[in-house]
This record gives structure tokens, C-alpha cells and sequence, in this order.
């Protein structure tokens, strides 16, 4: 607890000092607030604008988060097809890497032109950079299971359905919940790009993705300060709830999931 | 001098070879039977293919030449009778000692009812209610061994292939366990074929020891073990258990030279 704490106040004095920091920088060099607003200004708009900011905020924390969703479900059964097949495996598995690769900054106009540019565009850009990750560890976590496991399972003349199910999935749960932790952080990221591109997917309103837009087009850059640290906390928020979840689920028997031993 | 086994073949392995698919020769013309009820240890240098052999009567890997029956059958038909035991434990981190316990009778769709009380009595049989509950990170090697034994013995096998199960364990530790598995044998008569690497612990446990050599892995002797175990607290400090250790010893030295 009190080691919590330490942690706490450690990140807090530098919190201090970043912002002291900022305020000196605008002091010094006179910088213009449509430039470098001062952190009391970025403050105020926090509170001023607080509703369409948390609107849009939660528009974008659907949309990444549908896509996560989507891509730990999708990911989790094309994990279980390539623990099934070694040459099925061999064959796609260069596919997941270019899935990985792909700059979806350049796929996602594609995407919007196929799709048109409402919240589910956006939901399906968040999910294709999410997948791979998923994939990829998940996979790993299946096909690494130990020789006498499996001899095991067939002394007692398991099905492959209960290999599955009983053996390769339960083991491959810390490696799905390492690529849960990473894909969280990516589908914040590509909601956001999506949204770039997708526009308002709302009339009147859109999320942080279009709101940044707005807020650049308009110079109102104290705004746009107040949504980059929005998008900076839902990401935040999005990597704290996968672990809270992969604490809840393996805590009992997996050593990487102790809480605090993390941070 | 005692037998508590009948004769009656259980397990027979005939002109048995073993020869890897890159050429490599594991185990050339093996014979020799395992006779219900008794105990047989495999004993030899390491490399000499002593799992090996254990994984073939299990059906676990394959007989390239000659061939292996347990009670009449191919080993992989034979495996309803048959418990395998791993060096380590193997147990699934995921599962709770009793739900490991658990695991064969649910592979083998057995019910919820039956399971339950048959884990039950597993656990009072190895000294484990009292941690029931536990995840096996929580338990000490011996105790990691036991519920492994448990598990095995909970789908009732006639038959207990067991590789160097107590290899990972100190030596008091491993001789409780060896005490206890020799008191089960006797009530419950299962045939167990046991690899070790220990002298001791083979002359202890067995009837008889078959002995290998290595390059390629082949039978160097067949040991009777004369021993009285009718009162086990004492046969490890007596002088017949000395002499079947260093008779046995020197028999293995000439594996090492072989």
C-alpha cells in the first residue's frame, strides 16, 4: 500500500514539474494562447466544455471499444483454427503479419469509401489493428503447451474438442490477455484515426477524432489540448480496465497477474 | 523371499526396437514380460531410452519393430486400464487440486455425482482434503506429486506406468513417497512398470529390475530382487537392502561400460 502510494506522489511531483515547466516556456517566450494556451486556460476549457468533450469522448470509447470486443472474439477463433492445423497455421499466419504492418492510416479511406462513415466504419478500423496482436499471442499461447499435457490429455483418450477447450485455450489465457493489453492502447488509437477520416458519425456531434479536426480547423487550441489529454485518458482508462480483467480471471493461478506487481 | 504377483503376463514386449525417423537406433530387440501385480523398475544410465520404452507400452509414441501387448491388446486400445505418471507433475495451473483430480473422470464424461465422490475419496486416500481448494503454485513438490498421483489413480487403472515420478523430490520426501506408494500397490494390486535412475529407490520398490545399456538403448540384465519387505519401516537399514544396492550398482556400472 504504501508502496502505491510512493508511486503516486512520485507521478504527481512530476505532473508539477511538466506543467511548471509549460507555464515557464509561455512566460519566457511570450508564446501567443492560439499557439501554446497556458495550462490555467486548458483547465478552464476542461470544465467550460465539459459536456461536448465527455460526449465525444464517449462516442470514440464505444467505437474502440466494440472494436476490441469484436477482435478478441474474432482473434480467439482464428487462434483455435491455427492450433487445430500446423499447415493452415503456415499457410495464413503471413497474413496476420500484414495485417500488423498495413499502415491503417492508408486502409482506413478505403475502408470509409466501402463502408460509408458512421460509427461502424470506425468500430471496424479500431478492430482491424486490434486483431493481430490477439492473434499472434493467443496462437502462441495454444501451440506452446508442454509435451506431457498433451500426452496426458490422450492417456485419458480426450476428444480434440476437449483438448481444445479444456487444455490449449485455458493455457493460452495469458498470452490472449498480454495482447488485450496491447490492443486496448491500439484500438483508442484507431478509433481516433478513423474518426479522422470518418468525420461526424452523429449529426451535430462526433468523437475526439472529429472534434480534433474541428478543433484544429477552428483554432481553438486550448480545446484541442483538452481533447488530446481526453483521448490520453480513455487510453489510459482502456489499458487499466483489460488489466483489472486480466487480474480478475488469472490472479489465482498465473504469476504475471498480481495486482500492483505490474506498476 | 515374496511374490504377491501371480504369474500372469500383463504386459509383454517382443524383440521390442525403437528407431527414430532421422536413423537414430533408441531401443534394439527388448524382450521381457510384466506380470500382474508385480512391480518391475527400468534402470539405466541416461540415453539408454528408459522413457522411451515407458511412452511406447503407453502408446504415447510408436513401436518401429517387434511389438508391445498389454493385456492382450495394442497399447492404445489398452489405455482404459492404464495411468501414466510424468516426472513432473503436470498438473494444469488453472485447475484447483480437486478439480485436477478431477480431470480424467471428466475427459471421461463421467458424472458430476460419481466424480465428486471419487475425488473425495482421492483426496483422503493422498492426505489432500485440507488443501482441496488450492492452486498448485501453492503447493510444494511433494505435494504437487501427490495430487498427480491422485489424478491418476482416480479412473481405477490396473496398470501405473510411472517415469521417474520422485526425481524432483528431496530424499525424505521421496522415501514417504515411496513407503506410501508400496502400502497402495499391496491393498490395491495394480502392476506398475517404474523408471528410475535410483538404485535404491528401484531395489526398494521392485521384484524385479530390468537393466539398460545405452548406444542403442538394449536389455543388459534382468534382476530378481531378494528382499523381505514385510516390515517396511526397517528394510532400508537392514543388510539385505545394502547388499541388492551395491549387487544391483555393480550391474549397472557394467551398463556404463557396455
Amino acid at each position: 500500500m504504501k508502496r502505491h502510494l510512493n508511486t503516486a506522489l512520485n507521478a504527481l511531483g512530476v505532473f508539477a514539474v511538466l506543467v511548471a515547466l509549460w507555464q515557464a516556456i509561455i512566460w519566457v517566450f511570450r508564446v501567443p494562447s492560439f499557439m501554446l494556451p497556458s495550462p490555467a486556460l486548458v483547465a478552464a476549457t476542461l470544465v467550460t466544455r465539459i459536456a461536448p468533450l465527455s460526449q465525444s469522448l464517449l462516442i470514440t470509447a464505444e467505437e474502440a471499444g466494440g472494436g476490441l470486443l469484436l477482435s478478441v472474439l474474432a482473434g480467439v477463433a482464428v487462434s483455435l483454427v491455427f492450433a487445430q492445423s500446423g499447415w493452415l497455421r503456415r499457410m495464413l499466419y503471413p497474413y496476420t503479419i500484414l495485417l500488423q504492418t498495413v499502415p491503417i492510416i492508408a486502409v482506413a479511406p478505403l475502408i470509409l469509401m466501402w463502408s460509408g462513415s458512421g460509427a461502424w466504419s470506425v468500430t471496424l478500423i479500431a478492430f482491424i489493428i486490434c486483431l493481430a496482436p490477439i492473434i499472434a499471442n493467443t496462437t502462441q499461447g495454444m501451440i506452446s503447451v508442454e509435451e506431457n499435457l498433451i500426452h496426458l490429455f490422450m492417456m485419458h483418450k480426450a476428444s480434440p474438442g476437449q483438448s481444445l477447450f479444456k487444455l490449449r485455450l485455458p493455457h493460452a489465457m495469458p498470452n490472449l490477455f498480454a495482447g488485450i493489453r496491447i490492443s486496448a492502447g491500439l484500438s483508442v488509437i484507431g478509433a481516433i484515426t478513423g474518426e479522422l477520416f470518418a468525420g461526424s458519425s452523429r449529426v451535430g456531434q462526433g468523437g475526439l477524432g472529429y472534434s480534433i479536426l474541428y478543433a484544429s480547423a477552428q483554432l481553438q487550441t486550448a480545446y484541442l489540448f483538452a481533447l488530446v489529454i481526453a483521448a490520453s485518458v480513455l487510453g489510459f482508462a482502456f489499458f487499466f480496465l483489460a488489466m483489472f480483467v486480466e487480474w480478475y480471471f488469472l490472479h489465482n493461478w498465473h504469476q504475471s497477474a498480481r495486482a500492483g506487481e505490474v506498476i | 523371499m515374496t511374490t504377491h504377483y501371480e504369474i500372469v503376463p500383463e504386459i509383454a514386449c517382443t524383440r521390442t526396437g525403437k528407431q527414430y525417423r532421422q536413423g537414430a537406433e533408441a531401443l534394439r530387440d527388448i524382450n521381457f514380460t510384466v506380470y500382474k501385480g508385480e512391480i518391475l523398475s527400468i534402470l539405466g544410465p541416461s540415453g539408454c531410452g528408459k522413457s522411451t520404452l515407458l511412452k511406447m507400452i503407453a502408446g504415447l509414441t510408436s513401436v518401429t519393430s517387434g511389438e508391445i501387448t498389454v493385456n492382450g491388446m495394442t497399447p492404445v486400445n489398452a489405455r482404459e486400464l492404464v495411468s501414466f505418471i510424468f516426472q513432473d507433475a503436470t498438473l494444469l495451473p488453472w485447475r484447483t487440486v480437486k478439480r485436477n483430480i478431477d480431470l480424467g473422470l471428466e475427459l471421461e464424461g463421467a458424472t458430476r455425482e460419481r466424480r465428486d465422490g471419487k475425488t473425495e475419496e482421492m483426496l483422503a486416500l493422498v492426505g489432500l482434503s485440507d488443501v482441496a481448494g488450492r492452486y498448485p503454485r501453492e503447493l510444494s513438490g511433494g505435494m504437487k506429486m501427490r495430487v498427480s498421483i491422485a489424478r491418476a489413480l482416480a479412473t481405477r487403472p490396473r496398470i501405473l506406468l510411472m517415469d521417474e515420478p520422485f526425481a524432483a523430490l528431496d530424499e525424505m520426501t521421496r522415501n514417504r513417497m515411496n513407503d506410501e506408494l508400496l502400502r497402495l500397490q499391496k491393498q490395491h494390486g495394480w502392476t506398475i512398470v517404474f523408471v528410475t535412475h535410483s538404485v535404491a529407490e528401484a531395489v526398494f520398490l521392485s521384484s524385479r529390475i530390468l537393466v539398460l545399456a545405452p548406444n542403442p538403448g538394449r536389455v543388459l540384465e534382468m534382476v530378481n530382487v531378494e528382499l523381505d519387505r514385510s516390515n517396511l519401516a526397517e528394510v532400508r537399514s537392514s543388510d539385505a537392502f545394502e547388499q541388492e544396492v551395491s549387487r544391483v550398482s555393480r550391474i549397472l556400472r557394467g551398463a556404463h561400460l557396455a
